[in-house]
């Protein structure tokens, strides 16, 4: 496991010897993730027009959109991580943690709703700082060190609240249920979070720093990044961004609830991240190809929802086509693929 | 070897990072016993066994994917899509018992074949590959039974998972116990062999493994084929154990993976050893059991569990980081075979 | 320059946005309508608690061949202004999920209950949406036939009694007739809201058939399911109230997660260190891995309190044990779509349609094992749907 292999391998753009096919345009990873929506677009509106409705109905919008807020926001925070070789498996617990600290904070009155904002989100926080820190600090590898921390929280949920608990004041739902026109307001909040994050990542020093540390750790850490502080960043940042699903749910419920984390977001977040385009290795891909990766999902499930797909089928076309999907993006990754120290020892090496 | 020398050569080992789960399994059983000793009576340990073995043999597919560099995310669905798909065929009819069995050990290696091939062709990244047929397999079992599991086991194919032979004076052994040594050393010896080998290697560094000229996708399929098979073992088992019931293999695939992490095999491939991985397992397993022991609050056990996992890899990182420092020893390998810096003679 | 009208177009992006900002947010909830839990304990309401034990002993009206039509004491409601003349109703129903064999019961009574209404002409159309046990996502579901605007009557039945309560309030806001059904919420805005008696009253039921053939000083060990669910909260709650003062002990309460593997293994290890009399359980998932748990380890078997589930009452008919099946009327899926149609007829319906619910003893067990003779295993005896033409091949061929 020479440094010099996986330096090779990095360095170089294709390998000799790939066929330089056709036309000479580069199409981007992230505009493919984009034609693929619109292309799912375009055969779900055909579908549903063939059961005699209308995909593109103002309510039918709205539940596109406003399904994907949800999902959007984590899915925002584990590209963060993973562009740094990460990953983070206890982003659900982290939002059933926040709408609790939210409603139990705000305890229905108006005055109280910043501080219940701050404290979900600072709640998330720290969350993200320990899981950085048992990476980096006590090497423990990401699916290892975040299960854990998602089983900790898990326990303190199941035996402090089991179940709904508090209550959110009634500006806040606004959160939750308002549109600008089609567009949810969650959504907007969704897009700006995204917004955030892509010139987080390509404008600043610190979003520099993930992707270096996502593309060759060692290589990052000799050029003088402080890696262990860029995962934990990243840790927090993902962390925080559940911390706003959280508030999304105590928004939406009028209430905290504990049984949220049994929704499966942490795995559909990856399927949504990978499904943008951003590799899994790190160093590669962005926010811009998640959010394509989350609308992807959320019209599949408007479409399915439309005409009535048997919930059980709903679950095989979800799992076809996400890996349909993916072996279409991977191909185009043959290229300069680094070798695998995946979840090494020594957390995100 | 003098005995004090095996002694001082197995005490370094525990307190290895390969070793910790032994230390631990170890400390598990010690609190154990001093809370009930009638634990330790034969009776109550091959009950244990019995319970353990669905995980233990789990765990055992589990590392040939993870030594491997990869993931198995959709055994748990495989599992209690086996268990359904027993029930339905076989609909209490003892006569369809053993074509049955033999169909699902054909369709657990057909869904590893799928896996395999699917993340070595088309190069789909494994959690994704098995995070879909975990999903694809969830469905479609469902959509077979319409929702809810029908049918019924028969009482032949229960047998293997729930009853045993007796022998004199230990009582009642159970086939499972049987099945997982069979499984353990089948898995040792294959871990010896030159596809064993082969298999760390790829997942140590599948660009110099496929240099020396292995076939990377073939080895790499094999391992997803042998999760496959084990996970319908595993199935076999627990549903003769427990019988029908809809929510059967429900998050196995975290639990056998934290059991194999915490047996020491390295998730991203290239380390680790078969047994530690079956230990790790028995870890998982009788901490569950300690936990009820102990009265541990139902809903504090997964805090108590995450606790634990975090502090074992802690330990067991922090203690192999420590004597990564290459150093040329002149003492003969240690008893089991174990030289943290030795990665091909690790692996069994 | 160029920045100020940046800011300047900007200004007007912001502003014309928002003007075509509108919401969805429902009425706040009217206030006098009861917390899911208060004092006496986080899920003790003592006068639910009274009320639904009670119920048990009141007769129902209506006629007992028809037990999903019955109702305890019912509060007749007017709804003549929601007559709609012409039949072929839209139907809208948003499910909270199928992911259980109770569920997958019950969705297969109800569409066979539709069935025949559509072939009387009273619903044209039944639309469904599944939520998948996702709270967020059956707002969305509701959400979405509230503006599709061309249901008749949207019936819910919702996963969550709390979170689900401002997408209910916002159904019953858009002036369709709303019909909830098994889990109910915060609000009593709906035309009526369908349930068995209880929770109070299923754990109540199981606790005490305990009581009376436990001698004081037995041991019961209580198996539940998951925390935070409360239509299960409310029935450990009613049991604990039962089993105070009882003289029986209970010897722990774990939670399972229905998985029969866990069940089998926590009884195997308290049968370990001592004696188990009987057995408690919130739901009769895992009931048969429970029972061999004391085959296994050849101890005599206990008392036992499971579920109309088939396996278990196929194990209670073949060992023999002393048991009781409460049941959370399976038959409950059907009242719905019938009160739906009801509504739309102008008929009056009670506005707490309780439906009853009595648990299948000892003597009616050969009774009901007959009636579900072809039924497999995981489904549960009191369907209530034997007579619907569908009946056996509907639920048998599932």
């Amino acid at each position: 496991m020479t440094a010099a292999v996986r330096e090779a391998s990095k360095a170089s753009g294709p390998p000799p010897g790939t066929r330089r096919s056709g036309p000479r345009f580069h199409i981007g990873t992230t505009a493919l993730v984009y034609g693929a929506l619109v292309a799912i677009l375009a055969v779900g509106a055909v579908l549903v027009a063939a059961d005699g409705k209308n995909l593109f109905s103002t309510g039918n919008i709205v539940d596109m959109l406003t399904r994907s807020s949800l999902l959007g926001f984590i899915a925002i925070g584990q590209t963060m991580v993973i562009l740094c070789r990460s990953l983070d498996l206890s982003v659900g617990y982290v939002m059933a943690a926040c709408s609790l600290i939210a409603a139990l904070v705000m305890n229905g009155s108006e005055a109280n709703v910043p501080l219940g904002i701050a404290a979900a989100l600072g709640a998330a926080a720290a969350v993200g700082l320990v899981n950085g820190l048992v990476i980096t600090k006590l090497k423990v590898n990401a699916f290892i060190a975040t299960l854990g921390t998602g089983l900790i929280l898990k326990g303190w949920l199941d035996t402090e609240f089991a179940g709904p608990a508090g209550k959110v004041a009634t500006s806040f739902q606004q959160f939750g249920y308002t549109r600008i026109s089609l567009v949810p307001l969650s959504t907007v909040v969704m897009l700006l979070l995204a917004v955030a994050g892509v010139l987080y990542l390509r404008k600043t020093r610190a979003g520099h720093h993930i992707y270096a540390v996502g593309g060759d750790t060692d290589v990052a850490r000799l050029s003088g990044i402080r890696t262990d502080r860029t995962v934990i960043t990243a840790h927090i940042l993902c962390a925080v961004a559940a911390g706003v699903a959280g508030l999304l749910i105590a928004a939406r419920f009028g209430t905290g609830s504990a049984l949220v984390y049994d929704y499966g977001l942490d795995l559909e977040s990856i399927a949504a991240v990978v499904l943008g385009g951003t590799y899994l290795m790190g160093g590669r891909g962005g926010i811009a190809g998640t959010v394509a990766g989350v609308m992807i999902l959320a019209v599949l499930d408007t479409v399915f929802n439309i005409l009535e797909v048997n919930p059980f089928y709903k679950d095989v076309l979800r799992g076809a086509i996400i890996v349909v999907a993916v072996a279409i993006y991977a191909r185009r990754q043959l290229s300069a693929r680094p070798s695998r120290i995946r979840f090494a020892a020594g957390g995100a090496s | 070897m003098s005995t004090g020398r095996k002694f001082a050569d197995a005490g370094r080992f525990l307190i290895s990072g390969s070793g910790t789960v032994y230390l631990v399994l170890i400390a598990i059983f010690a609190v154990i016993f001093v809370n009930n000793a009638g634990f330790f009576e034969a009776g109550n340990l091959l009950l244990f066994v019995k319970k353990a073995a669905p995980l233990l043999i789990l765990a055992v597919g589990q590392y040939f994917v993870i030594v491997a560099g990869e993931f198995d995310l959709s055994v748990g669905s495989l599992v209690g899509a086996q268990v359904v798909l027993a029930a339905l065929l076989i609909d209490g009819e003892e006569a369809r018992t053993w074509p049955v069995i033999l169909l699902m050990l054909a369709i657990g290696a057909g869904v590893g074949l799928v896996n395999g091939l699917i993340t070595t062709l088309l190069k789909v990244p494994s959690i994704i590959t098995t995070l879909g047929m975990m999903l694809v397999l969830f469905g479609a079992i469902r959509l077979l039974t319409g929702g809810a599991p029908t049918g019924k086991l028969s009482d032949g194919f229960r047998v293997l998972g729930n009853k045993g032979i007796i022998i004199e004076s230990v009582g009642v052994v159970p086939w499972a116990l049987f099945i997982v040594i069979a499984v353990g050393v089948g898995a040792v010896f294959l871990m010896r062999s030159s596809f064993g080998r082969t298999l760390v290697a790829v997942g140590d560094n599948e660009k110099a493994a496929g240099f020396a000229g292995t076939r990377v996708w073939w080895v790499r399929t094999a391992a997803f084929v042998l999760s496959g098979l084990s996970a319908t073992v595993a199935g076999i088992l627990v549903g003769g154990y427990a019988g029908l019931t809809s929510q059967v293999g429900d998050g196995m695939e975290f639990v056998a993976i934290t059991a194999v992490v915490l047996g020491g095999v390295v998730l991203g491939g290239g380390r680790g050893a078969v047994l530690a991985a079956m230990a790790g397992a028995l870890t998982v397993e009788s901490l569950f059991t300690l936990f009820t022991q102990l009265e541990v609050s139902s809903t504090l056990r997964p805090t108590a569990q995450g606790l634990i996992i975090i502090a074992a890899v802690a330990y067991a990182s922090r203690e192999r980081s420590r004597r990564h420092t290459p150093h040329l020893s002149t003492k003969p390998a240690e008893p089991n075979g174990h030289h943290p810096d030795r990665v091909l003679k690790e692996s069994r | 320059m160029r920045a100020s009208r940046l800011a300047l177009v900007g200004l007007a992006a912001v502003t014309l946005l928002l003007s075509a900002c509108s919401t969805d947010t429902p009425t706040e909830t009217p206030p006098g309508d009861q917390p899911a839990q208060t004092a006496d304990g986080e899920w003790f309401v003592r006068a639910d608690y009274d009320r639904e034990l009670a119920q048990r002993d009141i007769a129902p009206e209506g006629d007992a061949a028809k037990p999903y039509l019955q109702a305890i004491q019912p509060e007749w409601v007017d709804t003549a202004k929601f007559k709609k003349d012409g039949g072929d109703a839209t139907v809208c129903f948003s499910n909270a999920s199928i992911s259980n064999p109770w569920r997958v019961t019950g969705w297969i009574t109800m569409q066979q209950q539709v069935e025949v209404l559509k072939q009387s002409g009273d619903i044209g159309e039944f639309r469904v949406s599944d939520a998948g046990d996702d709270d967020n996502k059956q707002i969305s579901d509701i959400q979405a036939f509230v503006t599709a605007g061309d249901c008749d009557s949207i019936i819910i039945s919702p996963s969550t009694t709390a979170t689900l309560t401002p997408a209910v309030q916002a159904a019953c806001d858009s002036g369709v007739p709303v019909v909830v059904f098994d889990r109910g919420v915060q609000t009593d805005c709906a035309v009526t809201y369908i349930h068995p008696i209880g929770g109070y009253a299923f754990g109540a039921d199981a606790a005490e058939f305990l009581v009376e053939n436990l001698e004081p000083g037995k041991k019961v060990l209580a198996l539940r399911i998951l925390p935070g669910v409360d239509v299960l909260e409310n029935r450990w709650a009613a049991a604990q109230e039962v089993f105070k003062g009882s003289g029986v002990e209970i010897l722990g309460n774990e939670f399972t997660g229905g998985d029969g593997a866990k069940i089998k293994d926590i009884v195997s290890q308290y049968l370990q260190r001592g004696d188990v009399d009987g057995i408690w359980m919130d739901a009769g998932d895992g009931a048969v891995a429970a029972l061999e748990a004391f085959e296994d380890a050849g101890k005599p078997y206990p008392v036992f309190s499971g579920e109309d589930e088939l396996t278990f009452m196929r194990k209670w008919k073949e060992t023999g044990i002393k048991a009781i099946a409460p049941v959370y009327s399976n038959f409950q899926w059907r009242t719905p779509i019938l009160a739906a149609t009801m509504i739309l007829k102008g008929e009056q319906v009670p506005k707490e349609w309780v439906l009853p619910q009595s648990p299948i003893t000892a003597t009616e067990l050969d009774d009901y094992l007959a009636r579900n003779a072809d039924m497999p295993s995981l489904h549960y005896a009191k369907f209530g749907g034997e007579d619907l033409p569908g009946f056996p091949d509907a639920w048998k061929d599932r």
